[in-house]
């Protein structure tokens, strides 16, 4: 309770200086009108000073730097462009290649067809000829067969031919029975 | 007892803190004495130059910290100019940036405790609208010659009308910087003044520990409360002036409605 008191007598005591303070400053500062050109005369100074900062030092040199940013941006932004296109090129080229390589593969297949085909042929003609050769071959020893055959008929039919004329009781003329044989036998 | 005394024992100086006073010593305030006006602008000069010359030193193409907020500050301006007084306006945009400069840190600087506010003061703003009004007028003079004079008169309001409507917007006009500089002083000086009515009430409790108990934790809260609206008032005023100052110019470059 003690310290209570005490604080508020020192509390009376500051404002009895307060309002001794108060006496010598009536009202709003700001109506002081003795301070004015004081007030105008810094605010001035400090005006003009803050605007040669402003207008010389840091507005060219923040409008610099937003300028070169925007500048490295539009640069960044047009390499992105550029790369992005050299990229879209580099994949046609790729598919092209790709394309090139296909149909040369195909060229290549067909040529090797070709080939393929064009052995096969001479083979096959080779075949062919062997064939046809086995088969004249084959034909004329069957002709010639026929023909021995045809002859040892003729030498059996004359025989024959002789010997029944013999068995008959006449004599046989051998030239005579030869061209009634031959005659015979061609019609 | 204690109840008897508080009434007198309570402190109540709000307007204390905007008193001009000499630096050194204690004499007359002449127009060149350093006072704590000229300190406290000082202090925003120096701000100003800390952040806009020493923060963009490096002209980093990927800014610090400090180099983002001062290219925010000037992106800011910069576009507030260009979209309200248009592209022609960019021409004045140092002036305008010096001038929201000055108020935005001297409003902010106003908030450190036992500062002193240099925008609470109508002869501060009222120089500060005074210019503006001087060389908006003058520049839509030059601009216009008496084309600028389209200004007061309205032609899309009927004929009749115009005469009184032209009074009207003189009226208005000449208005301007008071309304202008009163409106950012006001501001200014009536929240720092109900903070300092506020403090006078929280060493209640050392004179009477029964009302104190309510008082004093309530004054505390409201001392907070107020102080953070300062901080936005601070920053939104300096904005208020600026921006009206980006309309009066573009009222003047281009008068016709």
């Amino acid at each position: 309770m003690a310290s209570t008191t005490q604080a508020a007598s020192e509390a009376a005591g500051n404002a009895a200086g307060a309002a001794g303070h108060a006496a010598e400053k009536v009202g709003m500062p700001q109506l002081d009108f003795a301070t004015y050109p004081n007030q105008i005369f810094w605010l001035v100074v400090a005006l003009i000073a803050i605007y040669l900062i402003l207008s010389r030092v840091a507005l060219p040199r923040i409008g610099g730097i937003l300028a070169d940013r925007q500048g490295a941006i539009t640069n960044d932004i047009a390499a992105a462009e550029d790369l992005k296109q050299k990229a879209v090129e580099a994949e046609a080229a790729y598919g092209k290649a790709l394309t090139d390589a296909r149909s040369e593969a195909s060229r290549i297949v067909a040529e090797a067809r070709d080939e393929i085909q064009k052995d096969l042929d001479v083979a096959i003609a080779k075949a062919d000829a062997e064939i046809a050769a086995k088969s004249a071959e084959s034909a004329r020893r069957i002709d010639e067969i026929r023909a021995s055959a045809a002859a040892n008929v003729t030498e059996v039919a004359r025989d024959t031919a002789a010997a029944i004329v013999a068995a008959l009781g006449s004599k046989a003329d051998a030239k005579a029975v030869d061209a009634a044989v031959t005659a015979r036998l061609k019609g | 007892m204690a109840t008897q005394e508080h009434g007198e024992g309570l402190v109540f100086h709000p307007m204390d803190q905007f008193s001009i006073r000499p630096l050194f010593g204690d004499g007359a305030i002449h127009m060149y004495t350093p006072t704590n006006a000229t300190l406290w602008m000082a202090f925003s000069v120096l701000c100003i130059f800390t952040l806009f010359v020493l923060g963009t030193r490096g002209r980093a193409t990927v800014p610090s910290r400090i180099q983002s907020v001062a290219e925010l500050g000037y992106g800011f301006i910069h576009k507030m100019v260009a979209d309200v007084a248009g592209k022609d306006g960019l021409k004045y945009f140092p002036y305008i940036f010096t001038v929201f400069c000055f108020i935005v840190f001297s409003n902010f600087l106003g908030l450190l405790p036992k500062s002193f506010t240099s925008t609470s003061h109508v002869a501060v703003t009222g120089l500060l609208a005074i210019v503006v009004f001087v060389t908006v007028t003058v520049i839509g003079f030059v601009k216009n010659g008496a084309g600028f004079l389209a200004l007061f008169w309205i032609d899309s309001a009927p004929l009749p009308l115009r005469p009184l409507l032209a009074v009207i917007e003189v009226i208005s006009y000449f208005v301007r910087p008071v309304s202008h500089s009163i409106r950012l002083a006001g501001n200014m000086m009536a929240g720092h003044a109900v903070i300092k009515v506020f403090a006078a009430f929280t060493p209640l409790i050392l004179i009477s520990t029964g009302i104190g108990v309510i008082v004093t934790p309530l004054s505390i809260v409201a001392i907070s409360a107020i102080y953070a609206l300062e901080v936005l008032v601070a920053f939104i005023q300096a904005y208020v002036f600026t921006i009206l100052t980006c309309v009066y110019l573009k009222d003047a470059l281009h008068p016709h409605h």
